[in-house]
């Protein structure tokens, strides 16, 4: 009977693992293979080598995959930050008022994110309705506050706010209240509790929040091309000039197959470490 | 107990919008005591152990500890602790860890914790090497003995329990009463218990307190409460009980309300007139044979027969489909079929008189 059942399972899972074959698994092992090709070739019959990463040291595109790292980490932990106090209050404190939160901060998803960013260049822009407001009032006349790093990481930061919002509530809420008082009944102040009990209850949650936003965010550039007009380019444009102005595949592989590596091993170092069936509200 | 008073509560009120917890509750705990406060689900015992654990504040009324008004005073800043009803270990921790916690907050350096907890592990009587266990690998009488342990490495003034034995099964339970019970002496501390087992709080406790909608209606030993209950409710919640509303003629005489209960010459203290409910517990009511009389005799229909044990219990009916219990020891088994006409018997001496306002 056992053996029937676990048929079944696979063959229940068939069509999609085949699905994700073909249009998951499938390009990536092209990317992966192109990577390995020599410079600026269409097709995948020539001998392997290790050109195009000689390239990526040699002339010093680290440089920008280190601003891609450097500015999601720094958005990452700033959206931390923001959203702890928020999430504890859609957890324990709000109640119903948590829907409302949850409805306002989805709803921004409805709009592109392009169309959301531009807003912002037009609040932030020289002349923009926050700066032509302040000239108008004061008379002071102020260059614009686009195109430099800080604002990249709080385009960042404003972009991906919900994937970290909503898993750190989800856990938070999996913290048993009654541990919590129980660490206060033994002497704890708030802060210790914090640190004692809620950071590490809810690290599944803190951990997928930080691991989704990390990642989009390493791998964003609409913020960079809009709100930093290219003040520091991030590793996704020089990817993406590789395969269209470039004209050179490999090259525009190799990087990517170099993001995808280092991002990959730091989702599966998070992964392995928290308990995914929790935060599901699947008991193991 | 002549005791000094280690916790004072006067008048403490708590009201949540327009409902009464607690209303105006004064109590005294002795120091060294093992004070029980039984009541059904809804009574207010478990706002009450918010109150004097320091998870809630009373709307009126003040709590002094050792003297000394602790009323709004939160609790990780009072000297007491309480065992959870869930426990509320750290699921994330040891059992070491857990036990150490208390003493990690208050700063104590990590060999004098760890040579505490092993001094715990073994007054709970948890093999040592459990220190480095995961407490969500441990069983429910184990992870029990953890909280005990984590409170008590806390060094409480008073130790709080909300009901923590309820999850347990039956054995496991009555291991644990004996067991805490034992704990209590070897310690010397003042224990506060809270529970709606009646069993529970007659094995344990030094003395029980019973809460009825928000009040305390009675409190005194275990025997003094069995025994002279203060009202109806508080004789059938200790345990089968059977009521009689009597009415006095004067001259201490009296008579059933209700049945042709014959009463003898024995006499009560009831002034004509007066109602009052006659208790006898069923181990005191007997079956009469031809030539034996009682103060009290009733006749009815032997009507049902339960084994419990090392007694058996009988349910007469009486002509007006009243119900009473009897309960004989095993040894004294009555031999009755049902349906058999019975005559039962009590004497006075074995009743309480309950007078309620």
């Amino acid at each position: 009977m056992e053996r029937i059942e676990e048929r079944q399972g696979l063959l229940s899972a068939l069509p999609i693992l085949v699905i994700m074959a073909l249009i998951f698994l499938a390009p990536l092992l092209v990317v992966a293979a192109f990577a390995f090709m020599p410079p600026k070739v269409f097709d995948l019959a020539h001998l392997p080598n290790f050109d195009n990463f000689l390239v990526f040291f040699e002339q010093g595109y680290y440089t920008s995959l280190l601003w891609s790292l450097g500015m999601a980490f720094a958005a990452t932990f700033i959206l931390f930050l923001l959203c702890y106090p928020l999430a504890y209050g859609m957890a324990k404190v709000f109640g119903r008022f948590s829907l409302v939160i949850t409805i306002a901060v989805v709803i921004t998803l409805f709009v592109s994110e392009n169309i959301r960013l531009f807003g912002w260049v037009l609040t932030l822009m020289k002349g923009g309705m926050l700066l032509g407001h302040l000239k108008a009032w004061t008379g002071l006349e102020v260059d614009g506050l686009l195109y430099n790093v800080p604002v990249i990481v709080l385009g960042l930061a404003y972009a991906y706010f919900p994937f970290m919002l909503f898993p750190l509530a989800q856990g938070i809420s999996m913290v048993p209240d009654d541990v919590r008082q129980a660490a206060s009944d033994l002497g704890a102040s708030r802060w210790r509790i914090l640190w004692e009990i809620d950071l590490p209850l809810a690290m599944p949650g803190i951990m997928v929040g930080s691991l989704l936003t990390f990642v989009l965010a390493a791998g964003a550039m609409a913020e960079t091309k809009l709100l930093g007009g290219q003040a520091v380019i991030v590793m996704a444009d020089e990817i993406e000039t590789a395969f269209t102005y470039g004209q050179n595949w490999p090259l525009g592989s190799a990087l990517a197959l170099i993001l995808i590596l280092i991002i990959g091993a730091l989702a599966v170092f998070a992964l392995s470490r928290i308990d995914l069936d929790g935060i599901m509200g699947r008991r193991r | 107990m002549a005791s000094q008073v280690v916790l004072r509560l006067e008048g403490v009120t708590k009201r949540f919008g327009s409902f009464t917890a607690l209303d105006n509750i004064t109590l005294d705990i002795a120091d060294g005591e093992f004070l029980t406060i039984v009541g059904p689900s809804g009574s207010g015992k478990t706002t009450m152990i918010r109150l004097l654990v320091g998870m809630d504040a009373p709307s009126q009324g003040e709590i002094y500890l050792s003297g000394e008004r602790i009323t709004h005073v939160p609790a990780n800043k009072r000297p007491t602790c309480m065992v959870f009803q869930s426990l509320a270990l750290f699921p994330h921790r040891t059992v070491g860890q857990n036990i150490e916690f208390p003493l990690k907050i208050k700063g104590v350096d990590p060999a004098t914790r760890r040579a505490r907890a092993m001094e715990l592990l073994e007054l709970l009587r948890l093999p040592a090497d459990y220190y480095r266990k995961g407490v969500t690998q441990c069983s429910g009488g184990e992870r029990q003995r953890v909280a005990l342990a984590r409170a008590l490495a806390f060094d409480p003034e008073i130790l709080f329990f909300d009901e923590p034995l309820s999850a347990l099964d039956y054995r496991l339970r009555k291991t644990l009463e004996k067991e805490l019970k034992e704990l209590h002496r070897q310690t010397g501390k003042t224990f506060v218990y809270i529970t709606h087992s009646l069993e529970e709080a007659m094995v344990m406790s030094d003395r029980i307190a019973i809460m009825r909608s928000g009040r305390i209606v009675q409190s005194g030993t275990a025997d003094e409460i069995y025994n002279t209950p203060g009202s109806r409710f508080v004789a059938e919640f200790m345990g089968e009980v059977n009521l009689f509303a009597v009415t006095g003629r004067g001259a201490g005489s009296f008579e059933d309300s209700s049945i042709a209960m014959q009463v003898g010459a024995a006499t009560l203290d009831l002034e004509k007139g007066a109602q009052a409910t006659l208790m006898v517990r069923p181990e005191y009511v007997r079956f009469l044979v031809e030539g034996q009389s009682a103060d009290c005799q009733i006749s009815g229909e032997l009507h049902n027969e339960f084994a419990l044990g090392s007694r058996i219990q009988y349910e007469v009916e009486l002509v007006d489909g009243r119900v009473v219990t009897v309960e004989k020891l095993g040894e004294d088994r009555f031999k009755g079929r049902y349906g058999d006409k019975v005559t039962l018997g009590f004497d006075l001496a074995n009743c309480h008189l309950i007078r309620e306002d």
